[in-house]
């Protein structure tokens, strides 16, 4: 939303995180998540890295590329530690809506538990890789699904599919600010199991494959899916975290 | 080093070399199995790879497939004969969705300076003869799809270029699981969509191309 003033290939890892501090300062206080120091991630961030030159130079003076890939690594913690708040999110709305019994069907028990086991190894999975990469992993959020339980089954239908259109555009979203390869590559492999999800969510609630009706911006116009920012995306999944 | 593991030097930044250690964790963690790379030419792939320019392959890649996706569903539209309207109506979709993905696809190669690959002739055997047939190879082709462009995406470097891609991958998906709950499967059979390599993905749509 505050994009500096320069163009695309100006742009460094370092002012990449300038401008997204205040959406990452308002995401970390919302998830109830904190990152260790910049220093302890600086550190534990060469510390990781396989760029033995880099390594060697930066105990005692960082140089600017060793902060520019500690600030690349920074980001890519971040990135993840978004995308395990928003997995913590939706594994803990399967849970609950399992255990609320309100789902009958049993073809849609065995798909509402088939989606929530996807998402608790997409938490896993992300867990792991921020500790892989020397960071702190997001706390789990302290959800608050009461209005949708109480809503029927329609309106859990409803927020399922909204919560999966949100995922994968905030995938989408993060995409290009990925800068390791590997984690893109764990994001993409993760983004295409939320647009399965999306997809199948859709046809449940007849949202058709636009996703014609109250989904809020997340759904694709037709053939192009659309990205999401993380503020775009967390305003709209904030009514689902007490803290 | 990274050359005389490639039978065609072009291709070689393709490969994405020095994994970090962290880098090895993830793969470990989701066991993606995405190997960056590309065996041997045949024939068909240097035409899919047609051009030089590390995004321009890519996306001609890309061409490729999008290129045998639109042709196979504007050809069951024609062909499978009872076609129960929601399927119908679904591969219509489908097929709009592909054409379109072509023409973006075509465009950004222009944009690139690169020179879009032509249509491959295709050869879809007797995946017309019944729905079921059709809806079958429906959904390899999409599960295949959604695996090359995350097999490819990485090695991007454009970010635009990456924008794109995940932009339409994510529709590949979105297709991917419709068509698989037209079949009664799981629309998401794994938590982690796999990656393919180019060399993969070109070896299992062989059969499909003609000429």
């Amino acid at each position: 939303m505050t994009e500096p003033q320069t163009s695309p290939n100006e742009r460094s890892a370092l002012d990449d995180l300038a401008s997204d501090a205040a959406s990452r300062k308002r995401f970390l206080t919302m998830a109830g998540a904190g990152m260790a120091g910049g220093l302890a991630v600086l550190i534990s961030a060469c510390g990781s890295s396989d760029d033995s030159t880099t390594q060697d130079t930066t105990a005692q003076e960082p140089s600017a590329t060793a902060e520019a890939t500690a600030a690349a690594e920074n980001g890519d913690i971040e990135i993840v530690n978004y995308a395990l708040t928003l997995e913590y999110l939706e594994a803990d709305f399967y849970a609950q809506v399992i255990d609320s019994g309100l789902v009958k069907d049993k073809k849609l028990v065995e798909l509402a538990k088939s989606i929530g086991e996807n998402e608790q190894e997409h938490v896993d999975a992300l867990t792991a890789t921020v500790e892989s990469l020397g960071g702190t992993p997001a706390a789990k959020p302290t959800t608050k699904f009461e209005d949708v339980l109480s809503g029927g089954l329609d309106k859990v239908l409803l927020t399922a599919a909204t919560v999966e259109n949100l995922g994968a555009a905030a995938y989408l979203g993060q995409a290009g600010k990925i800068k390791d390869k590997a984690i893109l590559a764990a994001a993409l492999s993760i983004h295409s199991v939320e647009a399965r999800h999306a997809a199948a969510l859709n046809s449940l609630i007849k949202a058709g494959f636009k996703g014609e009706g109250p989904l809020n911006g997340s759904v694709p116009d037709g053939a192009f899916a659309k990205p999401m920012s993380m503020d775009e995306v967390l305003e709209q999944v904030k009514p689902f975290i007490a803290s | 080093m990274r050359d005389h593991e490639l039978a065609a030097p072009e291709l070689a930044h393709i490969r994405i070399d020095g994994f970090t250690r962290s880098a090895f964790l993830v793969r470990g963690a989701v066991a993606a199995g995405a190997v960056y790379g590309a065996g041997s030419v045949t024939p068909f792939v240097s035409r899919a790879l047609a051009q030089g320019g590390g995004d321009v392959d890519i996306l001609n890649f890309a061409l490729t497939l999008e290129y045998l996706e639109a042709a196979f569903y504007t050809m069951a539209l024609k062909e499978v004969s009872g076609l129960s309207a929601d399927v119908k109506e679904l591969s219509t979709e489908i097929r709009d969705n592909e054409t379109e993905h072509v023409d973006a696809l075509k465009a950004a190669i222009k944009g690139a300076g690169g020179k879009p690959v032509k249509a491959p002739g295709v050869d879809f055997g007797g995946a017309f003869k019944t729905e079921t047939a059709f809806l079958k190879l429906a959904e390899t082709l999409e599960d295949t799809g959604v695996s090359a462009y995350n097999g490819a995406a990485p090695a991007i470097e454009s970010t635009d270029v990456l924008a794109a891609a995940g932009s339409i991958v994510q529709i590949e998906a979105r297709h991917a699981a419709l068509i698989r709950l037209q079949r009664g499967q799981s629309p998401a059979p794994d938590a982690f969509d796999k990656a393919l390599e180019m060399q993969a993905v070109l070896d299992a749509v062989k059969p499909f191309v003609k000429g």
